[in-house]
């Protein structure tokens, strides 16, 4: 590990550390108002200040990050196992079911990822409570994030395929099952972890982008994305520069993510 | 006759890559289709509730409905209707999403094309003066800086440019610019350090020769290729800045589907972008194999 990947490490592993031991000194909860202060300053009570419904800044980017940078890891978990599962069955069968899984990954791929999200996201209801917006966020991240990992594992898989290794299972009589769990999938990990770390900052992206739209995690519930809702009015922004806590912390977990991601050779 | 071979099998490809092509636009429209029939409150018509029609105009209303309830004549006349030009009317704007398409698409489109020129234009010339000036501190800060740039989200930006009253297509530009620059550099570093374009370099051939004649038609391809996909980037990224920037394009309108559930208008609209997409893919796919096939 090259010392500034050591660094990026070091700060997540902080940043995950506090988001953790969040609930132990935390000033408020997230939802609840100091209606008698709204859109104040920082103070010794208030270290961030208040938005404008009164609700202390520094206890919502608390959750906040526990939702983003709990959720995101979830729902890239979710999506590397659905696209090793396809990626690797695609490429050890290869035939039809691999042109029928390349075709489908085509054709999910042409399609601007923030689109196909708008799509699932009007199927779905809009008057949820938070907790349900969040699960159906990160939720359909996870199930319609896997189109970019298939086609490298599925590349990688097909390179395994007539490895002798292989060869001498299948002629053992090993069954289809057993040679991806047993055969493939430990040969293509480096790349299955590389995949999981590279959608990381990806969902977190895209969970900002849709919450600042009004269409991932709902109020009252925190997330990076609609606390970066504020930025919207500048001329605030100018006179309370702290709230721009929450976007610097993005900026910095998803670049740490981009530091401590393998080298290229593993990821392409 | 090596160059007829050579436009034969480029011709069968290229067909094969229509027909593959036109398979998954059907899919698209499949699927399309598919959401659209089993969006919530299909068949439920409005007119229905209103007292002034009469009861046999009401029941009319749902024979003529019924006739599309069952699946197979369902899409048989979503696809004719898809194939004629007609993608259904929109249940929140009340107006067809054809002509919605039509006002709103040369919109997005300018939008894109300008910022997909700038962010090429910016990506390539800084990638080629990073690989000519070769310093250690012109390559951390343009590191630094694409880092920074790639962790913005796009709505972020989309803030940004309502704040500097820039035009939508700089703030398209700044998003798809991180994301083609590292490409563009690795790919140019890649061909740089090919041994004949050593050669030629210590044959004292010029940077502009060695760039032109040696490196760019190694390097095209792969660049053509990311053409295509930076087209998908792009478009991707219209959704927050036109909604956020109040640019009236097919992201706006995109984003004002998704929060009125308007199923009819955000799926034609989705269906129609994926087949731009796939058709910028496929053209991009084809001048990358020409080019690999006439290149020395």
């Amino acid at each position: 590990m090259k010392p500034l990947q050591k660094v990026a490490a070091s700060i997540l592993c902080a940043i995950f550390v506090l988001m953790v031991l969040a609930t132990f000194f935390l000033p408020a909860h997230y939802a609840r108002q100091f209606r008698d202060i709204p859109n104040a300053g920082p103070s010794t009570a208030h270290l961030l200040g208040t938005d404008a419904l009164g609700r202390d800044s520094l206890s919502r980017l608390l959750y906040g990050t526990r939702v983003s940078l709990l959720l995101a890891p979830a729902a890239a978990l979710l999506s590397t196992l659905i696209a090793s599962l396809l990626g690797s069955a695609a490429g050890l069968l290869g035939g039809w079911f691999e042109r029928i899984v390349l075709a489908a990954t085509d054709l999910s791929l042409a399609l601007p990822w923030l689109f196909l999200l708008l799509v699932v996201r009007a199927l779905l209801p809009l008057d949820v409570p938070p907790l349900v917006s969040v699960v159906i966020a990160f939720l359909m991240m996870g199930l319609l994030g896997w189109q970019a990992s298939v086609r490298v594992i599925c590349a990688a898989a097909r390179g395994v395929r007539d490895s002798d290794f292989l060869l001498l299972a299948r002629s053992s009589g090993c069954k289809p099952a057993r040679l991806l769990l047993r055969h493939v999938a430990p040969n293509l990990r480096p790349l299955f972890y590389a995949q999981f770390l590279i959608s990381i900052p990806l969902f977190i992206l895209t969970e900002a982008n849709l919450s600042i739209l009004g269409l991932g995690v709902m109020e009252p519930m925190p997330s990076w994305g609609n606390l970066m809702r504020g930025l919207e009015d500048f001329s605030l922004l100018s006179a309370n520069p702290w709230r721009l806590v929450p976007l610097v912390l993005l900026v910095i977990v998803v670049m740490c993510f981009q530091l401590v991601l393998p080298s290229q050779e593993v990821t392409q | 006759m090596i160059e007829t071979k050579k436009f034969t099998s480029l011709f069968r490809l290229a067909l094969r890559r229509l027909l593959f092509l036109v398979c998954l636009g059907l899919c698209g429209a499949l699927v399309s289709a598919t959401l659209v029939r089993f969006a919530p409150g299909y068949g439920v018509e409005e007119r229905e509730l209103d007292p002034r029609w009469s009861a046999s105009s009401v029941e009319a209303l749902r024979r003529q409905q019924a006739l599309h309830q069952g699946l197979p004549s369902f899409y048989f006349h979503y696809l004719s209707a898809l194939a004629h030009g007609d993608l259904g009317e929109s249940d929140s704007l009340k107006r067809p999403v054809r002509e919605l398409l039509r006002q709103r698409l040369p919109v997005t489109g300018n939008s894109v094309l300008r910022g997909l020129g700038l962010a090429w234009l910016a990506a390539s010339f800084l990638a080629l003066l990073g690989l000519a000036s070769r310093g250690w501190l012109f390559e951390a800060s343009a590191t630094a800086f694409n880092s920074l740039l790639l962790s913005l989200p796009s709505a972020v930006v989309a803030m940004l440019a309502v704040h500097l009253r820039t035009p939508v297509f700089c703030a398209i530009a700044v998003v798809v610019f991180p994301r083609l620059y590292s490409y563009i550099r690795n790919l140019l570093l890649r061909a740089y350090d090919q041994p004949y374009v050593l050669a030629a370099r210590a044959r004292g051939l010029a940077s502009r020769v060695i760039l032109c004649r040696h490196v760019l038609p190694l390097a095209a391809p792969p660049l053509l290729a990311l053409l295509g996909v930076s087209f998908a980037i792009s478009f991707g990224a219209a959704i927050p800045i036109e909604a956020l920037c109040d640019s009236p394009g097919l992201g706006q309108l995109a984003w004002h589907a998704a929060l009125g559930r308007d199923l009819p208008l955000i799926v034609n609209v989705t269906l129609v972008v994926s087949l731009v997409m796939l058709a910028a893919n496929f053209f991009a796919d084809l001048a990358g194999r020409t080019f690999a096939g006439s290149a020395p």
